[in-house]
């Protein structure tokens, strides 16, 4: 334990100390604090956008038929509104903001353990973002193959596809370095006294999603270099007419990209499970069977890729054995949920606006794992497969799921992050219209899709509209509920915030809001008995 | 970190790795004139797998470094195995 011997207090990490004054202090710092907040605001830059296309694809859809613009650009702008919100926005989404901002803290540490390479990694971000955006204005046009790059119509489609598969290329880089970064910084910057099972479950959310970035990204890096050699050297991979097995795509795909959607989740679920006992006042229940479940759920999660492809034409063995292993992986998951009921159970609950979205974020999850169930089962995926119900169950997950979750956690360590609070009125509201504009917007597809409405078609039957029309409004209310939380929270600077406005426990609201540069003035411990969650 | 010391692999250690990775390349391409018919891939991945094994163990330090890191090794290449074993399943069975 090493005691700091200046008594003037440090300033915020807000305030430039370097070399370089305004944008360049930005620019160039290496503070993991700093560097987590322009991920956030290159986020909320890239959903903003993802957001405007989702709603001019609701637009075409409002009436049967065309309306605005042709087939063609209908399955280009799909593709980028997946490749943004994939590639730019969920999979790096909170591990990339609030792992940086909040994870060394949480840890006792000054900072992760390679500044630099973190420094790397987000400029790696925002070339591979630069790249893919890069498709929609050069060469044959905007490529239309969906984000998953299918083959073999990626192989044969004249559009610009190089630039998009090359641009998800890049940004994976950037997540196997951050993944990186964090597995070594958990590892050995540990304050004195934290043990692995006595820190805090965001942090080991974090752990386990890091893991899936190292191991599981190189396999789609591959893969998309496999498009592209295919495409300019005419090497038999997955195209049939030279050769190649497209399954084969399918499988390598999956095998990346159904683990990311567990990097997408896992430091969502880790989010839920810092705000839940801190507004309930309470001991979280069952912590090593939370912290355990992460584990569980990355490891499990690398084996259920190919429920994405029963279909597919793949053996009737490897259908029921992926089934099964589907099914394996929502007992973790669920065991977590049971964890936050439970955790909420005779706690003090404060209905503030973080717990509030936490809540949210339980009962979305909850629809999107229920119907993921009924999409892992093989009989009835066939049924549903490739359907509007797919599009409103990964929705469900992805965005009810993440993106309730990234709006907990904003509201959540604003104060932490700025050193000010912000109007609980407003941010109520903001949840009233995300909310209600959520489900009105992605309930309505289950139902058009168990009725045989099909994704990604820019037409349909004249029985689905009264549902497509009921997503366009819901899309709206989304919208507007977006745009009052931007106002919330950045129009104008609220009150200055206490260190720990909300009573909680962990390392972070035991310094100064905002943090100074190095975080703790006096390196923290951990006594023998504390624990992270210690709540009367 | 602080009671650590970095171990420094003598020249001579490091010069036997080398003869060893290029003798055993130079056995991967003499094999690939025996026709060892439907044994043909397991020779070659086994001869590549001693390989790995010894780039792992001596020039990537695994020898010397904590068990942890050698844990981390085996979980990976067990993960490794059960996406070829699950895709296998596939394949197999067609």
């Amino acid at each position: 334990m090493t005691e700091q011997t200046t008594h003037h207090p440090e300033p915020s990490y807000l305030v430039d100390t370097g070399k370089y004054k305004g944008l360049m202090a930005w620019l160039t710092s290496t503070d993991h604090k700093r560097i987590g907040l322009m991920y956030m605001y290159a986020m909320m830059v890239f959903f903003a956008v993802g957001v405007l296309l989702g709603v001019v694809m609701r637009m075409e859809l409002f009436w049967p038929g065309q309306q605005f613009y042709g087939p063609q650009m209908y399955n280009g702008i799909f593709t980028i509104h997946g490749i943004i919100m994939i590639f730019t926005v969920v999979i790096p989404g909170l591990a990339a903001v609030f792992g940086n901002f909040s994870m060394p803290i949480m840890i006792g540490a000054k900072d992760v353990a390679f500044p630099r390479l973190n420094l790397f990694s987000f400029y790696l971000y925002v070339l591979g973002a630069a790249i893919a955006l890069s498709s929609q204005f050069m060469g044959n046009g905007p490529p239309d193959t969906g984000w998953t790059f299918y083959a073999p119509y990626s192989i044969q489609t004249h559009t610009n596809v190089v630039a998009a598969v090359f641009g998800a290329f890049v940004l994976g880089f950037s997540s196997i370095l951050t993944g990186l970064n964090f597995i070594v910084t958990m590892h050995r910057m540990r304050a004195p006294g934290m043990t692995f099972f006595k820190m805090p479950l965001f942090p080991w959310s974090l752990y386990a999603t890091a893991w899936i970035q190292v191991l599981a990204t190189p396999i789609v890096g591959i893969t998309l270099l496999m498009i592209i050699a295919e495409r300019w050297l005419r090497i038999g991979f997955f195209d049939p007419s030279l050769g190649g097995d497209p399954v084969l795509y399918q499988h390598l795909f999956w095998i990346y990209s159904h683990p990311a959607v567990y990097i997408m989740i896992l430091p969502a679920m880790g989010v839920i499970t810092e705000i839940i006992p801190t507004f309930a006042q309470k001991k979280v229940f069952g912590y090593k069977a939370i912290a355990i479940s992460s584990l569980a759920i990355a490891l499990v999660g690398y084996f259920v890729w190919a429920h994405h492809m029963y279909t597919s034409g793949m053996s009737t063995t490897a259908r029921w054995v992926f089934s099964l292993l589907t099914f394996l992986v929502a007992v973790p998951s669920a065991i977590k949920v049971f964890n936050w009921v439970t955790t909420m159970y005779k706690g003090s609950i404060s209905m503030k606006p973080p717990m509030l979205f936490a809540i949210g974020f339980i009962f979305l999850f909850m629809i999107g794992g229920m119907t993921g169930l009924s999409l892992g089962a093989l009989a009835t995926n066939v049924h549903v497969h490739d359907t509007a119900y797919v599009v409103a169950h990964f929705h469900y997950i992805v965005f009810g799921g993440v993106g309730f979750a990234f709006f907990a956690a904003i509201y959540y360590w604003y104060p932490k992050m700025y050193g000010r609070m912000y109007n609980f009125k407003m941010a109520n509201w903001s949840f009233v219209f995300l909310f209600s504009g959520f489900n009105l917007l992605y309930f309505p597809q289950f139902i058009i899709g168990m009725m045989g409405m099909p994704r990604r078609y820019f037409d349909y039957l004249p029985q689905f509209t009264f549902g497509h029309q009921l997503s366009f409004f819901g899309g709206i209310l989304l919208v507007i509920g977006f745009i009052i939380m931007l106002i919330t929270l950045f129009s104008k600077k609220g009150a200055k915030a206490p260190d720990n406005p909300w009573g909680g426990r962990t390392f972070e609201w035991r310094i100064a809001s905002p943090p100074t540069l190095e975080n703790f003035e006096v390196m923290p411990e951990m006594g023998p008995d504390e624990q992270p969650y210690d709540y009367k | 970190m602080h009671n650590e010391t970095a171990h420094i692999t003598p020249y001579r250690a490091h010069a036997w790795v080398l003869i060893t990775l290029l003798t055993l390349t130079f056995v991967t391409i003499t094999v690939t004139w025996v026709d060892l018919s439907a044994l043909t891939v397991l020779v070659a991945m086994l001869i590549a797998s001693v390989k790995a094994y010894i780039v792992l163990t001596y020039f990537m330090h695994l020898k010397f470094e904590s068990s942890l890191f050698r844990v981390f090794v085996v979980m990976v290449l067990a993960i490794y195995v059960l996406v070829i074993l699950f895709t296998l399943s596939d394949y197999l069975f067609r």
